[in-house]
Parts: structure tokens; sequence; C-alpha cells
């Protein structure tokens, strides 16, 4: 077990050590299927499949249902308008991630690469989309570019129109405005996470391109973009499972996809075994596009760490460059935060008498708790999770980590069933064994209180954690573990004294990516609440869902200011790298 | 282990309330915002507190997964299909008060018992005043004549409204004749079918077409709603059918869950919700119609005038109830 301290070496040779670390076994074959049992059996391995087990168990629920149920209006959905769902869904995901790759991918450059006046407000700036639920969003611009909003009238009364037929307008019922609009909420993940990327890259290969001839613009294409490419990636994997899971802007907005499937067949055939055959359809798709992932990361993993000098890239951008930086980034930030707050805020003063409730304070604290317990449960089990598969990268460890992570693609209300089987079997076991020891019943205390939610919460954003932990551990070299190692520390010291410090950033990146989520999420509470309990957005949805968006303005906006202080800590810690 | 141990008393405490004397907990399809007023009178007279979920779907499987040990109580839907799915799926009980059979008729009324109606409501057509020179002549069945080429407006075809709606027709005409309706509805649509009642009015305000379908009460809301004012004042609300079957009414309902912890009190709030005094609320603050024949609606709906109500029992409505929502899928009404 002699193993090269040099660190690019190491990198390049990351898979070799990666068998070189677990227990190899040596002898007869027998032995060595002795070795990979008591692998499987260990502490660690049982820790990573159990953690692993309980957070797919909705999902397990959903197949278990998909596969035992009859599921008879499957069939009439195949052939009817299923064709239809599916190549809806499929042009949906398509629109959405070419434009979060258009908005995203440039202003990751401009702010991490380009010095230009006004870099610095826009650098935490462009993050605040983050904040706005993409329900809100859709209901805002509904109402600004309907037939009777204020647009389309006044370009009426300025032509001298009558009627729709006597001009065309952008519909924004449509799949194009419902990718636009899922678009301006996801593209900070791809800003983010690609911008960290190319903060991350050193200007060595760039000058040697341009050395050679290339210029600013193809050496971003042709250097910069593939060594972005693992973070790009990986960012378009998030805001594709994002949109595959929405259904409260596909819904406003008249487009079926997949989930409008999936909700049909449920809720309106009564046929849940069908749905969940549906559900099935789709995480299998994620699970494609996770390993999909996984595989292209896995190819270019060496030349990602090529570290040949300390000099950052940045370029200086002369004026008129500056005038067209500052208009992008401008553009973008209007139409996906500013528009859409100025017209809440609107409302809400205008109607602040009839939407103001004291409950407010009390939905603002049941949504903050829920998204802090969810965001620390999420940090605490993808920690083991990662570092499970950091100690024994075998198939299986990997395996309990993709398994953990399925869930951010299902949507909210199949999620929240998902939730409800288990924990409703669970409440059902706890009550009978209180019968028959002659307790009182304690009454459903797992399905019908908070800990459903934030269970249902957990398992759809823990992903993000996942991912983010997941993509830091792969940047640290083996060699610190094996240093660790040789020097006789343990596992748990390895992890405090080390990995910790070192993955803490985006670990808390990740975190707080799942507060501001988690703060916005609704179809979860909504089905899982116990009584009289509001969360901000299951409070803003009463109304919304009535399309009384006046009334539902302050709910709303007050979702986006709690949302903001985690966005702001975001943009803060990733700015100290 | 004390940090678990909290949390578990914690969460008892949160939940432990599901059987109490003085309390009776609502699953409720309906807003909460429209019942809360009536919820509170009850409380008021009786002192016994109700306790609210509400949510637009998923109720039907939240209680059926929580099977024996539910804490729901009462029921209120929207529409009637929910109260025939909550029975078919067993997952209520029958109950018989001689208070709630006087105020309601029979016909309202489940013959096991398990559900009472509480509410009527219309699906009328709003018609441009503009535009539409005999509203009173207007049936379901003419909304497909060629002369409303490109002038109709409605909401999904999947909304329990418009299904109960088609069902109805597929249970006079037939199914064959039902889908030819509706393809024709859909030639004759103004744009894809897309958000609720009140937009269709709002777009026929706007001039964007002429005929919409939507439930009576709304033009009520609409009425009393400054903003929405306008929209209503746009059109004239049609009672279809008056000169054959009649209009399609649909109904909004209560039923006792099946493991009510607290069946009296269930018992109680149905009652009162039938009541005279509660009926007139519904139609005072949602202008809905009273399923109590002894309440008179309230002068605002009673204004739209008297009309002609389809008598086929609702529960042979809902046996197409399936079959309408197919054909939706069939004739790709929403796409």
């Amino acid at each position: 077990m002699t193993k090269p301290l040099d660190n690019s070496d190491c990198l390049i040779n990351k898979n070799n050590q990666r068998t070189a670390l677990s227990v190899k076994p040596t002898g007869s074959s027998l032995a060595a299927i002795v070795v990979f049992i008591r692998q499987c059996f260990s502490k660690l391995s049982m820790t990573s499949f159990i953690i692993a087990i309980i957070l797919a168990t909705p999902l397990l629920a959903i197949f278990f249902e998909a596969l035992t149920g009859y599921g008879e209006s499957f069939e009439h959905i195949k052939q009817t308008v299923l064709s239809d769902y599916i190549v809806n869904t499929l042009l949906l995901v398509l629109g959405v991630c070419i434009l979060v790759l258009l908005i995203g991918v440039p202003l990751a450059w401009l702010i991490a690469v380009c010095q230009f006046t006004g870099r610095k407000f826009f650098r935490w700036a462009l993050i605040l989309p983050l904040a706005m639920p993409s329900y809100i969003v859709a209901y805002t611009y509904t109402d600004l570019l309907d037939y009777a909003g204020p647009i389309q009238t006044s370009l009426r009364n300025w032509f001298g129109w009558q009627a729709a037929s006597d001009y065309w307008f952008f519909d924004i019922r449509s799949i194009t405005g419902a990718a636009i609009i899922l678009a301006l909420v996801l593209y900070p993940y791809v800003y983010l996470m690609v911008r960290a990327s190319f903060m991350e890259q050193q200007a060595t290969l760039t000058h040697v391109a341009r050395t050679l001839g290339y210029s600013p613009f193809k050496s971003f294409l042709k250097v910069s973009i593939p060594i972005a490419r693992n973070a790009i990636i990986a960012s378009v994997a998030l805001v594709m499972m994002e949109t595959m899971a929405d259904f409260a802007t596909v819904k406003y907005f008249a487009v079926s996809t997949m989930t409008t499937a999936v909700y049909d067949t449920w809720l309106g055939h009564y046929d849940l075994a069908s749905a969940a055959k549906l559900s099935c359809i789709m995480v299998t798709g994620v699970l494609a596009l996770l390993y999909l992932e996984r595989w292209q990361n896995g190819a270019k993993q060496t030349t990602n760490n090529a570290k040949l000098s300390q000099h950052k890239l940045s370029y200086q951008l002369n004026k008129f460059q500056t005038v067209f930086a500052v208009l992008f980034c401008s553009l973008v930030l209007v139409i996906a935060f500013v528009i859409p707050s100025w017209l809440l805020l609107e409302y809400a003063l205008h109607y602040f008498a009839e939407s103001w409730s004291s409950g407010l304070f009390e939905f603002a604290y049941n949504s903050i708790s829920i998204a802090l317990i969810t965001a620390l449960l999420a940090l605490a089990l993808s920690f083991s999770l990662n570092f499970i598969l950091r100690s024994r990268p075998t198939p299986v460890h990997r395996f309990n980590l993709k398994l953990a992570s399925t869930g951010y693609a299902i949507p909210g209300t199949v999620m929240a069933i998902g939730v409800l089987i288990p924990l409703a079997f669970l409440d059902t076991q706890i009550n009978q064994a209180a019968e028959y020891l002659g307790f009182d019943t304690p009454g459903l205390i797992l399905s019908g209180s908070i800990v459903a939610i934030i269970a249902a919460h957990l398992i759809r954003f823990i992903a993000i954690a996942n991912k983010s932990i997941e993509s830091s551990y792969g940047k640290l070299s083996y060699s610190l573990d094996m240093v660790s190692q040789t020097m006789g520390q343990s596992k748990s010291k390895l992890f405090a004294k080390i990995h910790f410090p070192l993955i803490r950033k985006s670990a808390l990146v990740a975190s707080l990516l799942i507060f501001v989520e988690s703060m916005k999420e609704l179809p979860a509470a909504l089905l899982l609440r116990p009584f009289d309990f509001q969360t901000l957005p299951t409070y803003v949805y009463q109304y919304a869902s009535d399309e009384q968006l006046e009334i539902a303005a302050l709910g709303a906006i007050t979702i986006v200011l709690v949302g903001l202080l985690p966005v702001i800590m975001l943009n803060r810690s990733i700015d100290k790298n | 282990m004390k940090i678990f141990a909290t949390a578990i008393l914690a969460l008892v405490g949160f939940s432990s309330a599901a059987h109490s004397a003085d309390s009776v907990n609502v699953y409720s399809f309906r807003q909460s915002f429209l019942i809360e007023p009536i919820l509170e009178q009850f409380t008021a007279e009786t002192g016994i507190k109700t306790k609210v979920v509400f949510a637009k779907s998923g109720l039907v499987e939240r209680i059926k997964r929580e099977g024996k040990y539910s804490p729901a109580d009462v029921v209120l839907t929207s529409d009637f299909s929910k109260l025939l799915q909550l029975k078919d799926e067993s997952l209520t009980q029958a109950f018989s008060n001689t208070e709630i059979n006087q105020n309601v008729p029979a016909y309202y009324r489940d013959a096991q018992g398990h559900w009472v109606a509480l509410t009527k409501r219309v699906r009328n057509i709003y018609a441009s005043k503009k535009n539409i020179a005999n509203p009173a002549e207007l049936t379901y069945e003419s909304l497909v004549s060629p002369e409303f080429k490109g002038k109709i407006c409605t909401r999904s075809g999947k909304h329990p409204y418009n299904l109960g709606l088609i069902a109805s027709i597929i249970a006079h005409k037939g199914e064959a004749a039902a889908e030819t309706w509706l393809r024709g509805v859909k030639a004759n649509l103004a744009r894809k079918p897309q958000g609720n009642d009140r937009a269709q009015v709002k777009a026929i305000k706007e001039g964007l077409c002429d005929l919409s379908l939507g439930n009576s009460y709304y033009f009520g809301k609409m009425l009393t709603d400054a903003a929405q004012k306008p929209w209503a004042d746009a059109v004239n609300i049609v009672y279809p059918n008056q000169s054959d079957r009649g209009a399609h009414v649909n109904v909004s309902g209560a039923a006792i869950a099946k493991y009510a912890p607290n069946k009296a009190n269930a018992e109680k709030l149905i009652a009162f919700l039938a009541s005279k005094k509660a009926q007139q609320a519904y139609s005072a603050l949602n202008m809905e119609y009273p399923v109590n024949p002894a309440v008179k609606p309230a002068k605002l709906v009673a204004s739209w005038g008297e009309f002609k109500e389809d008598t086929l029992p609702l529960t042979q409505v809902a046996e197409y109830r399936k079959s309408a929502l197919k054909l939706v899928d069939k004739v790709k009404f929403d796409l």
C-alpha cells in the first residue's frame, strides 16, 4: 500500500487508488466472497444502506403500488394522451435547459471572470430570483401579459385594436411561456454552480489558447466551457429534475405534462396504481439522467483539476463591453426578480387591509422551522452517505447515494403520498401496540404531524446536498485521507479535522439552497399538514388557487423576503471562497 | 435520548386532540375562508370547536391511508363526485338524524345515509350581453352550433364541474352523442381550456369570446367584488335547457368519516350546516342555492330568477363520471 503523495498524480490515478484503499481480497474466490459479504454487513455499509432505504421508502412504496395495483387507467392514458404529455414534457425540459444555459452560463462568466462597473452588485443580485416560487412568478406574468393585462390593454388602446383577432400577441399560457418562467426561476442554479467553477479555473490554459491565436470568445468556448462542463451538467441536471417535478406552473399555464398525467390518473381516475406507474416512468428517466451525468463526470475528472498555476483569469471590459454586460445582467434581474416583486409589492400594499393577518408571523415561523430542520437533517444524512462512500468507494455505496437522490424529480404531491403510505402504516402499528398494552392511543403522531411534511421535503431536496457534497469530495485529494490514515487517525477525526473544514462551504451552500426550496415548497405541506396548520405557501395557495393574486401577494412577498436572507448569505459564503 | 423523548411528547401534543368532547375535525375540499364564518357561528352556538384541514386534492387518499386512526370527523366536498367516491371507497359511515332528514329532501341525501348535500350550484352558461341576442334559448347542446365557432371559453374539461356536466350529458344522451358534443364544443373554443370559471367571464368582458361555462355562485361573487363587477356586468347569466330537461345542478356536501372519533359532534355540525341559519349564510356569503326548501335563496341569488333544474338523480349521473373523464382525454379537449 505505498501511495504516491504527489497531488496531480494522485488525481489522475484516483480510480486505481480507490480500489487500493478498500481491502483487497486475496486467495480463493470463496475468500473474496466472504470479504465482500463482510464488507456489505460492516457498520458503515449498514448505515449507508439504512439511510438510503429510509430515504427511498416513499419511492419504494410508490413502486410497490405500481407493481401490485391493476392500473386500468394507465392503458387508457397510454392510448389517448400519454404521447402528447411525453412530447410536452420533453419540449418543456429542453426549452428550460436551453434557456438556463443561455442565461446562466454567460452570467456566470461575466461575474466570475470579467471586471466591469456594477459587477459587485450583480454578483449577489442575480441570485435573488432563487427566492421566488415559480408559481408566483407565473401568476404575476400572467397578470401582466394576459389579454386583460396592462400590456395588451395599452397596446390595444395605442393602436386602436378592438379584439384579440386584430393582432398577434405572445401567449404566456403555453409551453414556451412555462419554459421561460421556469428558466427565470431556475437559472440561478446554473449561474451559481458554473460561476464557482469558472472562479476556480486557472488562467494559464486560456493564456496558452490566446497565445495560439484563439480569440477571447473562442478560448471561452474551447477552453473554459469544457473545463466547466461538470458544473454545467450537474446544474442542468438539477434544473431538469425541478422542471419535471413542477406542477403548479404548468397547471396554471394549461400545459399538460407527465405530472398532469400523474395527477389525472390519481385524482381523476382514482387510480393510484396507474399514477404510480407513470411516476415510475419519470423516476426511471431521472435515474438515467443521474447515471448519464455520473458517466460524463467520470470521463472528464482528470482534466478538471489541472492545477498548473495560481493565476486567476480576469478580463477588464472596455466601455462598450461594460454597457453590454450591465444591460444583460440588468435585463435578467429585472425580468426575473424586479418586475414580479414590484407587482407583488404593489398588490400587497394596495390590498393590505384585506390580506393582512396576524397569522402571517405564525405561518412564517412554521415555514422557517420546517425549512431549517429539513436543511439540517439533509446535511447530516448527506454527510454520512458521502463520507461512507468516500471511505469505501464501492458500487453499493454509490448506488445508495443515487438512490437517496431520486426524490428530487418526484412531483411534490406524489411524494406526499409516498411519505404518507409508510408513515400511516407505522402510525397504525404504534396505535395498535398502544391499544394492546392498554394505553390511550396517541393518534397519528407521524403521518398527521409536521414529521410527515419534513420527511417529504427532506426526501425531495436531499439530492441538492448529495450532489453538492459529492462534487466537493470529488475535488479532495485522496492523499489527504491516506496521510490521515498513515498517522493513525480515526475515521471520525478524519471527517472532523480534514473533510469537514474542506467541504464546509459547499455544504453550507447546499443547506441554504435546501432551506430556500423548502420555504417555497407547497404540496407536501398542503396535503399532510395537521389541523389548522398553515405554512406561508399554503396560505398563499388558498387565494392564489382561486386566482386572487391580489390577496395572495402579501404572503408571497413574505416568502420572498424570508427566502432572501439565506440567498444573501449564500452569496457571501461563495464569495469568501 | 432526552431530546428524542421530548420530540415524541411534542408530537403527541400536536396530534393528540383527535378525540375530544368539545371539538370536531373537518377535512375540507372547500376553501377554508368560504366556510370559516359558518363554522364560527357553529362554535358560537354549540361551544364545539372546529379544526380544519383544507386541500383541493388528495384528502380522500389521506383518509384512506390514515385508516382506523384517522382524526377526520366530517368531510366537506365541493361536488357530488367526491361524496360518492368517499362512499364507494368505504370511507364514510351512515348516519340518520331527524333534524337533517327534515331539513334536507331525500333527493339530496344518500339512500343509505352516507352523505347529504348542503348547497346547490347550477352549471350556467354566461353569455355576452353585447353579442348574444337570445340568451334564454341557449342549451348545452347549442354550444356546438357553427355560429359559435371561436366564441366559447371554458376551464379544463377535467375539472369536476365540467366532468359533472359531461357525465349528465352521457346519462341523458348516451356516450356517442356526448362525444360528438364534446368534439363540437372543442371545435368552437376560442382558446385552449385554462383558468377558472371567473377567468372565462373576464375573457367575455375583454371580447375574447362570447360564451362560457361557469357555476352560478361566481356571478354573485363577481357582482360583489368591485374589481370584478365589470366582468359580470358584461354578461347575462343563462340557465340552459329550460324548455327541455333543465339546467345541470351540482351539489356541495358533507359526509361523516368511517372512523370519526367524534361522531356525535360530526352529526351536530352537519345538522347545523343544513339548518335554516347556516343555509341562509351559505346563500348570502357564497351565493349558493340552499338545499333546505324552507330557506329562500339570498336576495341577489333570487334576483337571477327561477329556473328548471335537471332532476336526473346525481347518483345516476355519477355513474358516468369516469366515462366523461375518458372522453375528455379521447377528444384531447384540454390539449
